[in-house]
């Protein structure tokens, strides 16, 4: 009977139905009503919408700690990739190539661990360690004869943020490692003893063979990274919630304070479309590569 | 980890293998730091749970001298059981959502002829482009109006949401190998898809299935910025939101709170040790495709 089969080949999207409509109303139709938003200003308490045209975006421009945490962010992307992906990378590097049996497998689970862990953790944790009566790392300097180099971390305009991104790195860096091994594994061992025998060195290898063959994942690993960055909000929220004086916010802490703080609804969706531009630019970037013709191993 | 007959330095030459070797010292103590730079801010944690204030400020390096596990019983109390009760609820409402309603249309986009198939496929995927901060503020309206608001619901329903994509990705990859003979045999059998799924195609995804829950565990314990915004009762708070605000309930008592991080970090920790291979190996195929 043609009608019962066409029934049936309608009836199958019950099945991605519900999937579709949760993603339909709490994902997308959000993320565009926000567009509208930032046109208009209104707040909280008294909801009604006053059409503003681009005067949002032009207080942006003009808003000084906007700036400060747009900087913020990029600081955040550079060090975490020069961290994360590099260090990352020359990490699972020296484990893959250098370790062998049960050693390997402990550090890398040690390496994993602080990934696991809530920002909330690892961001109030970080918070003692900073700490200038009792912290670790004032205590370390010390002893080291650093004294000078002593700081109120979280408490300084000049080293919040940078204290803030430290403990991140240290955070996650074992989660883009474990990305690198896997990346790693895949490479044939052959490529490398036929290198040996022809008398390579480990650093010349590492160059030659495990850099190239893992350029995918590094690319991968540096979009993951860099959009991660600008979404940054836990630990900055926990740590010093953008102080002092502002200087530590990032666009997401700024976006909340001046939602909810401030009661500047319109504003707050201005910054969001401002991070939703920017991941979206390197979510698409991360599209474009992935289509691209895999590495042939 | 497969077979590696030779290793290189079974062919290098005698003044190699000591440069080799001292290479590997280096590596090892290179390694060595690193791991207790790690290890080491985690058990201060620990330790710290232990002591009196007076010993926090006075030791904070040392042992502590008398082991008071009464903070940690302190902690429990003034609001770590809650709190960890209510991350269990939403991180476990969503993963059942979470993964019911991406195996269901990975199953139908995988094993049917789906009408639209293509644009519901992009519509799944791409909503992994899209970060929850951006939706953040029409959100704090939807909620409102739907009166979900400071409710477990906004947390669960926002979790599935924002995770569908990821999991759909994760879960369609994995059915897309599955051959089609067993499904075939079943389905000649009399099952109905309902069946066909439940009994074949889902025993038969079990590892990504694990897998793709323990990443939306983890992702849904952690989550800290819905939590934060969308939940104002202090009961109904989760653990990274409801340790914030414990930071003030202490009342400088800092043990307590150390007692408290502590406690929060073991779940995560124990689950990621228990579940390891599941968890890379769900990184693996979320980014290494």
């Amino acid at each position: 009977m043609p009608g019962t089969r066409q029934l049936g080949r309608w009836s199958i999207l019950l099945w991605v139905a519900p999937a579709v409509v949760l993603l339909v109303v709490f994902v997308y139709f959000p993320v565009v009503d926000n567009l509208r938003l930032s046109l208009y200003r209104w707040n909280a308490f008294s909801p009604k919408e006053v059409w503003i045209g681009l005067d949002n975006y032009r207080a942006l421009g003009a808003d000084p700690v906007f700036w400060s945490s747009l900087f913020n962010n990029i600081a955040y992307a550079v060090v975490s990739v020069i961290f994360q992906v590099g260090g990352g990378l020359v990490l699972a590097a020296i484990l893959e190539e250098l370790i062998r049996g049960r050693w390997k497998g402990f550090f890398r689970t040690v390496y994993f661990i602080p990934a696991v862990l809530s920002l909330t953790i690892t961001g109030l944790l970080f918070q003692f360690m900073y700490n200038p009566q009792i912290g670790l790392v004032n205590g370390l300097l010390d002893s080291l004869g650093l004294d000078a180099w002593k700081h109120s971390w979280l408490g300084e305009s000049a080293t919040a943020i940078w204290a803030i991104i430290a403990m991140s790195q240290w955070q996650s860096i074992g989660y883009v490692m474990v990305l690198f091994i896997v990346a790693m594994q895949r490479i044939p061992r052959e490529l490398y003893e036929a290198a040996y025998l022809d008398g390579a060195s480990r650093v010349q290898a590492f160059r030659r063979i495990t850099v190239p063959l893992v350029r995918e994942m590094t690319l991968l690993a540096m979009i993951i990274t860099v959009s991660g960055a600008f979404l940054v909000f836990n630990e900055v929220q926990v740590m010093t919630a953008g102080g002092p004086n502002n200087s530590s916010h990032t666009l997401g802490t700024w976006l909340y304070k001046s939602a909810f703080f401030n009661d500047q609804m319109g504003y707050a969706a201005a910054i969001a479309v401002v991070i939703f531009v920017i991941t979206l630019a390197a979510a698409i970037i991360q599209l474009f590569l992935g289509r691209g013709k895999a590495v042939q191993y | 980890m497969a077979g590696n007959p030779v290793r290189p330095h079974s062919v290098e030459s005698p003044g190699r293998a000591v440069v080799s070797s001292i290479g590997r010292v280096t590596a090892y103590v290179f390694l060595i730091a690193f791991a207790v730079a790690i290890i080491y801010p985690l058990l201060w944690m620990a330790l710290n749970g232990f002591k009196s204030n007076a010993e926090l400020f006075g030791d904070p390096w040392g042992l502590p001298k008398t082991w008071r596990f009464e903070n940690f019983g302190k902690a429990w109390n003034l609001g770590v059981v809650r709190y960890l009760m209510n991350s269990v609820i939403v991180a476990g409402a969503s993963v059942v959502t979470t993964i019911l309603f991406s195996s269901m249309a990975a199953y139908a986009l995988t094993r049917h002829r789906v009408p639209f198939a293509g644009a519901i496929t992009v519509l799944l995927l791409g909503g992994m482009m899209l970060a929850p901060t951006v939706a953040l503020i029409p959100l704090f309206r939807l909620l409102q109006t739907i009166g979900i608001f400071d409710t477990y619901w906004a947390l669960i329903v926002l979790y599935t949401a924002f995770r569908i994509p990821f999991t759909v990705f994760l879960i369609r990859a994995y059915m897309v190998t599955l051959s089609r003979e067993i499904e075939d045999a079943a389905i000649v059998d009399g099952a109905s898809r309902w069946q066909t799924f439940w009994l074949v195609i889902m025993p038969l995804s079990r590892p990504i299935i694990v897998s793709a829950a323990l990443l939306q565990a983890l992702f849904s314990w952690n989550e800290f910025v819905f939590a934060l915004v969308f939940i104002n009762d202090t009961d109904l708070k989760t653990l990274p939101v409801g340790l914030l605000a414990m930071q003030g309930r202490v009342l400088s008592d800092w043990p307590v709170l150390f007692a408290a991080l502590t406690m929060a970090a073991i779940p995560m920790i124990v689950l990621f040790l228990a579940g390891q291979r599941q968890f890379i190996r769900g990184l693996s195929e979320g980014f290494g495709k």
